[in-house]
């Protein structure tokens, strides 16, 4: 069999615990998207409300599902280094 | 369109694929290993593998595709956007790391990391190459659609030179020139597109829209006198009126030259407005505008037919910020062109009517997608699986995957699907103000959406035009270049190296490789060819529907439910290929490409992966707790 990665990789502690954050903050986008997919199959003139400096729900929401996406990944990012340096660490020494 | 080749266009394209050539000739002294051919190594940077990430996935169905959907019909266009972004995060928070972990060439790798399965091997490759083929032909329509404006060249021609390029690039060095040449065009794209939106905003908004490509059409309005159902219009002959669709077009003549006009009601008085049409005669010829083509009277459109700025009607209103401009454009009316088919006198006549729409109509979803008023609940249940299928697509995209594969470390996979969403969240944000500033700058050709963005840059200057253009074939490059190597790394690697067991030495993988990837180049300009005029978009959102219904579920279930079996995943696969591609197959669009009625098909669902998705998800369920006993045989061998 050919399989396994294509450079070696060191154990990784962090593993599972990242594995829970990222089905955590997979389930809070989702969510969040779903709500979105709602108003707008559910409520129409909802998503042509002004809502934020003249910007109708639709926009507002659409614009924040990308920055939302953006933000998210920067925070998990931290955290899952804050996993990594810690448990990677202690197994070190 | 009439479209003329620009001598600084020709210049900087054949500058732009000489260094691609340079570059892939340099890295391919590199190349020997399979390691090399197939994941650069390993030895990737995580910043310049996020780009390239955006380089790879911004295809011609992002940057023509959308950008032109957003021009005619607004919102429904950018949910696009949203939903291809959105797909990024299953791919972050779910894939990305323990796809790294557990593959080595291909995604194939990675599902049967556990199991050394034929079944999965086979239907994983079988299904790679499905996915990259419904993802090569729009890309390589839309490179041919690319080179008429560029070069002048047609289409057939500009199919075979990405071909030709495409295959130099992958048969010399593999995913190493792929990769720098996605970052190269990823970065690119990134930067003019932010330019494009600065010139967007310093023009403004006008009511009349010339540009550096001259004056704005002025459409004629007419005034015709109507009495006892009989039309009459000074200075013109009315040579027939046709109904259709509800709507009254009429037939003018004037010095020989026969135009048609749409019948509308204006404040209780009749007029006639100027349409844009092409006929075609019984021989062949075609009449742009009842003229010969190179008369050029079929002219660009999209323009502003009122705008409103703190509650006023204003011609122009200068430089605008990013907000005001969105707001701006809410405020206002937009004059957009919709398309009327029937057969006049033994000719088939497409016209083109304008259709004035509110601006807050196009700021809202509901123009392309009718989830509004007019919803029904297939209309609603196709939205739905629309926006499902775009979500859990990307996470299972082989060309996408495969690239995790190129980074030293899960860590690197990861950070480079952080930078990979901000540069591909960025562009998106992007697409909703390139998208909306051709559709008021009289930029816009009503045979083709696909050419929004390049032309709207030909009006800022033909310098930004030809520069854009160039990013345009990179973006073709780049994408083909990815899909080809992923169908390469599924023919030699996973085909013939571990299916067949054929067991290659490293050299003849490589080899193997290379000569996958010309067979595969050679199908893709036969397909480009073949598929001429289809919609860029089209194909690509159906790929997303196949995509996520044959791999996600595999992928995700392997990672995350213990009890998956070998069977349950090939299964799922197969189930969701065929789920899939039997729903769309007999839609309603299909139908009317058929030649028959869409209205006779036999569902009404355009987008299938609410079902498919589904399905392959219970299939694979259902299979793997039929054959747990084959889990522990794995766990008994293994002990």
């Amino acid at each position: 069999m050919d399989h396994g990665p294509a450079v070696q990789l060191g154990k990784d502690n962090a593993a599972d615990k990242k594995a829970k954050l990222g089905v955590w903050m997979f389930i809070l986008y989702s969510a969040f998207y779903v709500v979105f997919v709602g108003i707008a199959v559910g409520s129409d003139t909802m998503m042509s409300e002004i809502v934020f400096a003249g910007q109708n729900l639709a926009v507002v929401y659409g614009f924040s599902l990308i920055v939302f996406a953006i933000i998210l990944g920067i925070i998990y990012n931290a955290i899952c280094t804050g996993y990594e340096n810690k448990m990677n660490k202690e197994e070190e020494l | 369109m009439i479209y003329e080749a620009s001598p600084f266009a020709v210049v900087l394209f054949v500058f732009f694929v000489m260094f691609v050539l340079g570059l892939s000739f340099y890295f391919a002294r590199k190349t020997k290993s399979a390691q090399n051919y197939f994941a650069a190594g390993g030895a990737i940077h995580w910043g310049v593998n996020g780009i390239a990430f955006a380089g790879d996935y911004l295809s011609a169905a992002s940057f023509l595709g959308i950008c032109g959907m957003i021009a005619v019909a607004g919102y429904d266009g950018f949910l696009y956007s949203i939903g291809y972004l959105a797909g990024w995060i299953v791919a972050l928070f779910l894939v990305a790391e323990p796809m790294k972990r557990l593959g080595k060439f291909t995604f194939t790798d990675a599902l049967d990391s556990k199991f050394n399965s034929k079944a999965i091997q086979l239907t994983a490759a079988i299904s790679t190459l499905i996915v990259s083929i419904f993802y090569l032909i729009p890309q390589m329509v839309g490179a041919g659609a690319l080179v008429t404006p560029l070069l002048g060249l047609p289409h057939w021609v500009g199919v075979v030179i990405v071909g030709a390029i495409v295959i130099f690039i992958v048969a010399t060095a593999g995913m190493t020139s792929t990769t720098y040449v996605q970052f190269i065009k990823g970065g690119l794209l990134l930067i003019f597109s932010v330019i494009l939106s600065i010139y967007i905003f310093n023009n403004g908004l006008s009511l009349t829209p010339d540009n550096e490509t001259g004056k704005y059409h002025e459409f004629i309005n007419l005034t015709p006198v109507i009495e006892n159902d009989l039309i009459t219009v000074e200075g013109y002959n009315v040579v027939g009126i046709r109904d259709v669709k509800g709507h009254k077009f009429v037939k003018l003549e004037k010095d020989g030259i026969n135009r048609w006009f749409n019948l509308v009601e204006i404040d209780d008085v009749a007029q006639l407005k100027e349409m844009l049409s092409i006929s075609v005669l019984p021989d062949g010829m075609k009449l742009y505008n009842g003229e010969d083509k190179e008369n050029r009277k079929f002219f660009q459109v999209g323009h502003m037919s009122k705008i409103i700025v703190d509650g006023k009607e204003v011609t122009e209103t200068g430089p605008l910020g990013p907000f005001e401009f969105l707001e701006t454009i809410a405020n206002s009316e937009i004059i957009r062109f919709a398309k009327v088919q029937f057969e006049d006198a033994g000719n088939e006549v497409t016209l083109w009517y304008q259709k004035p729409t509110e601006g807050s109509a196009m700021m809202s979803p509901g123009l392309k997608f009718h989830i509004g008023e007019d919803a029904t609940p297939w209309s609603k249940w196709n939205f739905i699986s629309l926006m499902l299928a775009l979500f859990l697509g990307t996470a299972s995209l082989p060309h996408i995957l495969i690239r995790y594969y190129t980074v030293p470390s899960a860590k690197d996979a990861r950070k480079s699907t952080i930078i990979a969403i901000a540069a591909i969240g960025g562009f998106y944000i992007l697409t909703m103000f390139m998208g909306l500033g051709a559709a008021v700058n009289g930029v816009l050709d009503v045979e083709s959406s696909n050419m929004a963005g390049p032309l709207l840059a030909k009006a800022f200057g033909v310098g930004l035009f030809s520069i854009i253009s160039a990013i345009a074939f990179a973006t073709i490059l780049g994408t083909v270049s990815g899909l080809i190597v992923a169908s390469s790394g599924a023919i030699a690697h996973d085909l013939i190296d571990n299916y067949m067991g054929k067991n290659l030495i490293d050299e003849k993988k490589v080899k193997a490789g290379k000569l996958a990837a010309v067979a595969v180049g050679i199908v893709a300009i036969g397909l480009g060819i073949s598929f001429k005029g289809m919609n860029v978009s089209f194909l690509v959102g159906w790929a997303f529907a196949v995509v996520a219904s044959a791999n996600l579920p595999a992928i995700l279930m392997l990672l995350f439910w213990k009890k998956t079996t070998a069977k349950g995943i090939a299964w799922s696969i197969v189930s969701g290929i065929v789920s899939s591609l039997s729903i769309i197959l007999t839609s309603p669009t299909m139908w009317e490409r058929y030649g028959l009625d869409g209205a006779d098909a036999p569902h009404m669902l355009d987008n299938p992966a609410i079902i498919s998705f589904t399905l392959a998800l219970i299939v694979l369920v259902v299979v793997s707790l039929a054959t747990q006993k084959d889990n522990e045989k794995l766990e008994a061998a293994k002990a």
